[in-house]
């Protein structure tokens, strides 16, 4: 027998965020909380494995495939599960101007891997624009952002993450 | 350069930085929601007659006047009205909104508010950007403090007006920040940009009326009220009012977000002691980007222009979203193009051909040209793949359904004008002529 999506209080959470997002909206539009749905089911899960797709779809009374479409076309969604710590580098113009390509170097050289690849511990991304413009060069693990970056202060972030 | 530049009143940055500046309790010492409590004591249309007059135009790029777009709405629509702040704050380049989000939430919220009882919304959704994680949770907990002061919720400071306000968080799509695509987001599907017209304003958001405000827009309205129309169109130019948050970025010494006069010039942003400090190690400039990634590049020579609409379209540009990119003289303007041309191939939401087949197609002959490996017509190719996308001049006049064919086309059709030789030279060299060190000042990262 497959192995429950949830764990009971995971379960509770969801149903208890499911009602709450519902309520943002008209009773007749109960597919309008897709993305705070999936936001939900990430956060709980660390990705949207296909079960909780279903699940997802299932409470705003769309279909799978709707589902799946929206989470294929937005960058935060995981639909493959991605390492403890994803590190996504913007090397847009701003942050590329005050040295991001070379922090991004550093970075693959560092955790011995390319931008785009996956193991356990992390999933390493280049990105586009943060926002962090005027803080730059800047990157986010997980949620956080960091800013104003410099080798020793990469190097110090990095050695924080278990 | 010692402060020359005419240095303005701050309207909205005022309280950043000062303690707990995103509290109610804060705001409320500053005179906050004294804006809204003027509102309530008038007529729906005299709230939109005086933003008319106070000249407002919209701080999201598109610089359309405000009061206009709210009059747009029909007044005797049966369906319920809509409120849909955009926060989605993608372009490369622009950051001011994040620090309204940060500082001071509730002068968004008044705005909210007043804008809302003056059009008959009753329901707002504030979207953010996904990556304001920080950022969502600020608003939150100041929307937060606004129902228990009973702002929002079932009666606005004791007037028989319903609100509701809810955050919505993006999930990293720069085509959200197209007023259809996000309305096409809060209602749960992927981030495709609707046809114009109808425009949101008679058919938006669930099928109604609904009017898509920035975020600067609406932390502008509090004061408007609070003051009066005409000390808020004083603060500006003849056809647009107040002051304007520009971000500044890339190679300066002090990058960041500065509340200017519309009068202020480029010059004067990146040199003046107030704003940007200069350049640094003693580089001179050589291009700047004036507004946001999408908007035109100018050369050094044209720099002594005013950050203001209708001066920077003088130019052939545009002020858009009030970011200010700074290259410096050891820039390759190859590979800054084939930086912002690879955004707009990620970000292309791939619903129209030119756009969808175009940017991609940029970015590889840009990155080809950068690497040495260009051949003799790939400039030509370049420039006729951007004419694809939409022919120069292209503000308005693309071939795709939103703009964004317009931002991937208009760097490239500026680049190539301006610094066509650099194009050549790569081509000429069979290399990059700025080496392994073509960001300037900080491309020596450590």
């Amino acid at each position: 027998m497959a192995e429950p999506l949830f764990t009971p209080e995971e379960q509770k959470k969801f149903d208890a965020g499911i009602a709450e997002i519902l309520s943002h909206y008209p009773p007749d539009r109960k597919s309008a909380g897709m993305l705070p749905a999936l936001r939900l089911l990430q956060d709980l899960k660390g990705w949207l494995p296909p079960e909780g797709l279903r699940l997802v779809a299932k409470n705003l009374e769309v279909t799978p495939e709707r589902a799946y479409e929206v989470a294929s076309f937005y960058v935060m969604y995981h639909l493959k599960k991605p390492g403890k710590y994803v590190i996504d580098v913007c090397t847009n113009l701003s942050c590329s101007l005050w040295g991001a390509e070379k922090m991004l170097a550093y970075l693959e050289q560092k955790l011995g891997m390319t931008a785009g690849e996956t193991n356990e511990k992390f999933t390493l991304r280049e990105t586009e624009c943060l926002a962090s413009c005027g803080t730059a060069p800047c990157l986010q693990i997980n949620e956080d952002h960091h800013e104003r970056l410099t080798q020793a202060k990469l190097d110090a972030i990095l050695a924080r993450l278990s | 350069m010692a402060s020359t530049a005419k240095a303005v009143e701050p309207v909205i940055s005022a309280a950043w930085g000062k303690p707990q500046s995103w509290t109610l309790d804060s705001y409320r010492q500053r005179g906050g929601y004294d804006g809204l409590k003027r509102a309530l004591t008038m007529e729906p249309q005299a709230i939109i007659d005086e933003v008319k007059k106070s000249n407002l135009r919209g701080r999201g790029g598109a610089g359309f006047p405000t009061g206009m777009k709210w009059s747009f709405v029909p007044k005797d629509s049966p369906k319920p009205k809509y409120l849909a702040v955009n926060g989605d704050e993608s372009e490369p380049g622009t950051f001011k909104d994040r620090y309204i989000l940060e500082n001071d939430p509730h002068m968004m919220l008044e705005g909210i508010a007043i804008a809302s009882y003056a059009l008959g919304v009753h329901t707002c959704y504030v979207y953010l950007r996904g990556e304001f994680k920080f950022q969502a949770e600020r608003t939150q907990a100041a929307i937060d403090e606004a129902y228990k002061a009973g702002i929002f919720g079932k009666s606005m400071l004791g007037k028989d007006f319903q609100l509701d306000c809810y955050v919505v968080r993006g999930a990293g799509a720069y085509i959200c920040g197209e007023e259809t695509a996000l309305l096409e987001s809060l209602e749960g599907k992927k981030g495709w940009p609707r046809l114009k017209p109808p425009f949101p304003a008679v058919v938006g958001l669930f099928g109604s009326p609904t009017v898509v405000n920035n975020v600067e827009t609406l932390a502008s309205v509090p004061c408007i009220l609070a003051k009066g129309a005409e000390w808020y169109a004083k603060l500006g130019t003849e056809k647009s009012g107040g002051t304007h948050l520009v971000c500044l970025s890339g190679s300066v010494n002090r990058p960041g977000v500065y509340e200017v006069g519309m009068h202020t010039t480029i010059l004067e942003l990146i040199h003046d002691d107030q704003y940007g400090q200069g350049m640094p190690k003693g580089r001179k400039v050589k291009a700047v980007i004036p507004g946001g990634s999408s908007a035109p590049v100018l050369g050094a020579d044209e720099l002594d222009v005013a950050l203001e609409f209708e001066a920077l379209k003088m130019k052939q540009t545009m002020a858009g979203s009030g970011g200010v990119i700074v290259m410096d003289d050891a820039t390759c303007m190859v590979r800054s193009l084939w930086r912002v041309a690879r955004f707009y191939a990620e970000e292309s939401c791939g619903q129209c051909t030119p756009c969808r087949e175009g940017t991609p197609w940029q970015t590889r002959l840009l990155r080809k040209i950068e690497e040495g490996r260009g051949e003799p017509g790939d400039i030509d190719l370049l420039s006729n793949v951007a004419s694809s996308i939409a022919p120069y001049p292209p503000i308005g006049l693309g071939n795709t359904i939103c703009a964004l064919g317009d931002a991937a086309a208009l760097p490239t059709h500026s680049f190539l004008m301006r610094f066509r030789d650099e194009f050549e030279a790569h081509l000429r060299e069979k290399r990059c002529p700025f080496g392994e060190h073509p960001w300037g000042s900080y491309g020596d990262w450590s």
